[in-house]
């Protein structure tokens, strides 16, 4: 018989990641080494506290948490850290490259294949940083009759509109979300709805058949489908009475409401599938009918952003699925292990002096305090968990239940073929809708029967 | 009450206003021969909205000439380069050309040869099939039915390879016999091996025969009538999905399809997802044909009657029909006496299902092509020859 795939033997796979740290280190010593040191070399120092700044200060400097702590908590509290890097882009783009691998390596297990195999020698990890590579050395050829400006600034827009998605969706407690609206979900709606037109604009500038035809279908599936999944969330709204996402979560702190409103989240769901244009609802990027749809056009890294921009959007849809109908962040708080001593005690950190000037009670932790004197407050009893703890606990259960809702969104690609736009239609305008007024009316009876809402009994 | 605005006796109509005529409507679409939804050939798709108008196929993109190649080899060189049109089925649509340079240069076969003729002739029919299935898959977007052919084709290739000695163009059947015996254990790897392919066949039923958007995708899409069927001059897996009852395996047989229990599948429907099980079926039927012949093959003998060198045949004609991957497949030799063909035409059933491609395309869908297209079992290199 053939043979596959070479067969799995421990010694070469502990030989590929041992090569693969040997080539970190090696490319560490040879260029980030001498480029720090060529910097600090021919940098003005400055003179602090009647020290001169020498690197060797510089570098000690860190591994003072007298003094590290403060300087790296006020990075992290900037909206530019915001933005860029935590709840932000940075977060999002990372889970979306890790859905991009799981989703090749899931459906090659699911047909029998073996998926990326040899590059980065560790099951393919590094393909997706190949092919990235692959994408931004080829080159971009743009239609002789496109309207080049558009063009030129669909794919962009298109990633900033998928950011400016991520950035309304709650991390964790404590306000980490890079815009904390009182009109949170109407904010998504609006964003939400600027999909379609990038999409037609980007069709409708490249001025050929096939991304035309595409960008109809887009136009199509994305507004029919904008109505259940608006309406497939307005059962939570009645029930919360907040538009503001970070409440809707709060709200949720004993039961998530997918017990109570089901239909809605399956609803919610199937919308969400069409609005990514995911098997089975991948019509306007469908290969056998209409090459690759409103996507024909693009090339090189044109193609790649609009890529990334879908697999964001991707985890801002599954993210926005835990926020309302999964109750986010709210989870038991199992992390940092706690040990009794150190919740009594703390970790007494000196400094050179040898005083103690700082106590930490958990690693890590006091970057994540709002006040830093929260574990005394903890350890007195007058708080339960501090804000580091909350955060650390809140974001793992996050990024848990995103990942569970990022699985059943790309399972379906390995079991359905894709449907027809009138059957498409017809979900979105008849079944859709119809379900979604039924989860709105068991929303309203609970409401008046007394037994959620503001003044329920649960 | 309104006044009716008419054009003026030059066809124009008054300022501002334009009237509409037929083509502006109508977007026309080239589908292939550089596109993923077409094989080598094209399709000039006219649409009107979201409805196909008018679907002109345009074959022609691999003709290769293999009929007037033909007329200047011999007939034993001819062999090798006939078989290139379908390389998946190539022992099948070979097999007409053998029996007819049989019967002109008039030699018996072997009843082993016979045996070990239809076991290839079956798997290949299989591995063709396999691949057929793979790309109406992944036409229609599943990508698990484009996989998993695939890869089982490969432990048919390799069952292949073992009998023949080429994973796919074999040259395997020769005037007189087969090119060389089988393996000594070939009998129990291939009756294990069939019963595999067997039980992955109805695993391929959960995944997409029974998918409920398959079918409410293909049913009832590109209906073809009984009497459209024969009136189209469709033949093999279209003709018995649209309910007639034919296959040349039953109706005229050949070698030793006479001594085995052959059951044709025939469906009533006439559409896609009817045209789309019917090769399916067959290769459920081609494994219970595999284990028929296994069982009555003789255990030894000769596998090649000796032929002349360089032979010639009378002063002839002979037209000998089989049923291959894609249904009829016929080849007509004229004879002068010489060592080589006169004039040898090659009849496959991918040209002949092609015909009602157009038919079943008006008034469908823009996204039933793919369905339609490929369910109509048409391999584009078989019909350009």
């Amino acid at each position: 018989m053939s043979v596959i795939a070479p067969k799995f033997r421990l010694g070469y796979f502990l030989k590929a990641i041992i090569d693969n740290i040997f080539w970190v280190i090696i490319l560490v010593t040879l260029i980030a080494i001498p480029a720090i040191q060529i910097v600090l070399f021919y940098m003005d120092l400055p003179v602090i506290e009647g020290e001169l700044l020498t690197a060797f200060l510089a570098f000690t400097w860190l591994f003072d948490p007298t003094r590290q702590i403060p300087l790296i908590k006020s990075l992290i509290n900037s909206d530019f850290f915001r933005i860029a890097a935590f709840p932000g882009f940075g977060f999002a783009a990372l889970i979306a490259a890790g859905t991009i691998f799981v989703e090749r390596k899931m459906l090659a297990k699911l047909q029998l294949r073996v998926g990326p195999f040899y590059c980065g020698k560790v099951e393919g990890l590094l393909q997706l940083a190949g092919d990235g590579l692959k994408l931004i050395s080829k080159e971009i050829i743009i239609p002789a009759k496109a309207d080049k400006p558009l063009f030129w600034v669909a794919p962009i827009l298109f990633v900033g509109t998928a950011a400016a998605f991520v950035s309304l969706i709650p991390v964790a407690p404590g306000g980490w979300v890079v815009a904390d609206l009182d009109v949170g979900l109407l904010a998504v709606f609006a964003v939400i709805g600027f999909f379609p037109i990038i999409t037609i604009l980007s069709a409708w500038s490249a001025n050929s058949k096939f991304p035309f035809i595409g960008g109809i279908r887009a136009l199509h599936q994305m507004v029919s489908f904008e109505i259940p999944l608006i309406l497939s969330l307005l059962g939570v709204v009645i029930l919360t009475g907040t538009l503001n996402l970070s409440e809707i979560v709060e709200s949720q702190a004993s039961f998530p409401w997918i017990i109570f409103m089901p239909i809605g989240a399956i609803v919610f769901f199937t919308a969400m599938l069409a609005e990514l244009e995911r098997i089975p609802f991948d019509l306007p990027e469908a290969e056998s009918e209409i090459v690759a749809g409103w996507l024909t056009e693009f090339s090189g890294m044109m193609y790649g952003l609009v890529q990334l921009g879908s697999y964001v959007k991707l985890f801002a849809f599954a993210a926005l699925f835990v926020t309302i109908f999964l109750g986010g962040w709210s989870g038991p708080i199992f992390w940092p292990p706690l040990d009794e001593q150190i919740i009594t005690e703390g970790v007494p950190i000196p400094n050179f002096e040898g005083d103690p000037v700082l106590t930490i009670n958990t690693p890590g932790l006091p970057l994540f305090d709002e006040d830093p004197n929260e574990w005394v407050q903890q350890k007195r009893g007058e708080i339960e968990f501090t804000s580091g703890q909350l955060f650390f606990s809140g974001t793992i259960w996050f990024i848990l239940k995103t990942v569970a809702v990022i699985f059943f969104v790309l399972l379906p690609r390995g079991v359905f073929p894709r449907i027809r736009i009138d059957m498409l239609l017809h979900i979105g305008w008849y079944k859709l809708i119809g379900l979604a007024f039924v989860n709105i009316f068991i929303a309203l009876g609970l409401l008046y029967a007394g037994v959620l809402g503001p003044e329920g009994f649960l | 009450m309104t006044e009716q605005i008419t054009p003026n006796s030059n066809g124009q109509m008054p300022p501002g206003l334009q009237l509409e005529k037929v083509d502006d409507r109508i977007m026309t679409l080239n589908v292939g021969p550089q596109h993923p939804g077409s094989g080598h050939m094209r399709i000039i798709v006219k649409i009107d909205g979201d409805y196909i108008v008018n679907a002109d196929p345009d074959p022609g993109y691999v003709h290769r000439g293999e009929e007037k190649m033909a007329e200047v080899r011999n007939y034993i060189l001819n062999i090798p380069h006939l078989e290139r049109p379908v390389i998946h089925d190539s022992c099948n649509i070979l097999y007409p050309y053998v029996l007819g340079v049989e019967d002109l240069v008039g030699i018996e076969v072997s009843e082993r040869a016979k045996y070990i003729r239809v076991i290839a002739a079956e798997l290949n029919r299989c591995v063709y099939t396999q691949y057929w299935l793979a790309i109406y898959g992944i036409f229609l977007g599943h990508s698990t039915m484009f996989m998993w052919p695939a890869g089982d084709r490969e432990l048919l290739i390799d069952l292949l390879e073992k009998m023949t000695g080429a994973r796919v163009t074999h040259s395997y059947f020769v005037p007189g016999g087969v090119r060389n015996d089988v393996p000594p254990n070939f009998e129990e790897v291939c009756l294990r091996q069939v019963n595999y392919f067997e039980k992955r066949l109805k695993e391929y039923a959960d995944i997409f025969y029974d998918n409920p958007i398959l079918k409410a995708r293909t049913e009832d899409t590109g209906v073809l009538s009984t009497h459209d069927a024969i009136r189209l001059g469709t033949t093999g897996s279209v003709l018995r999905a649209s309910g007639v009852d034919f296959d040349i395996r039953k109706k005229e047989p050949y070698d030793v399809y006479e001594e085995l229990d052959v059951h044709t599948n025939v469906l009533k429907d006439g559409d896609s997802y009817a045209r789309s099980k019917i090769p399916w079926l067959d290769m459920l039927e081609s494994c219970n044909i595999i284990r028929q012949a296994l069982e009555k093959m003789p255990k030894s003998g000769s596998i090649r009657t000796k032929l002349k060198p360089n032979p010639k045949g009378g002063d002839e004609e002979v037209f000998r029909r089989v049923e291959s991957g894609r249904g009829a497949a016929g080849m007509h030799i004229i004879s002068k006496g010489q060592p080589q063909p006169y004039r040898l035409k090659i009849s496959p059933g991918s040209f002949r299902n092609l015909i009602a491609l157009p038919y079943l395309l008006k008034g469908e869908k823009l996204g039933n092509m793919p369905a339609v297209y490929w369910s109509l079992n048409y391999w584009p290199v078989e019909a350009d020859r």
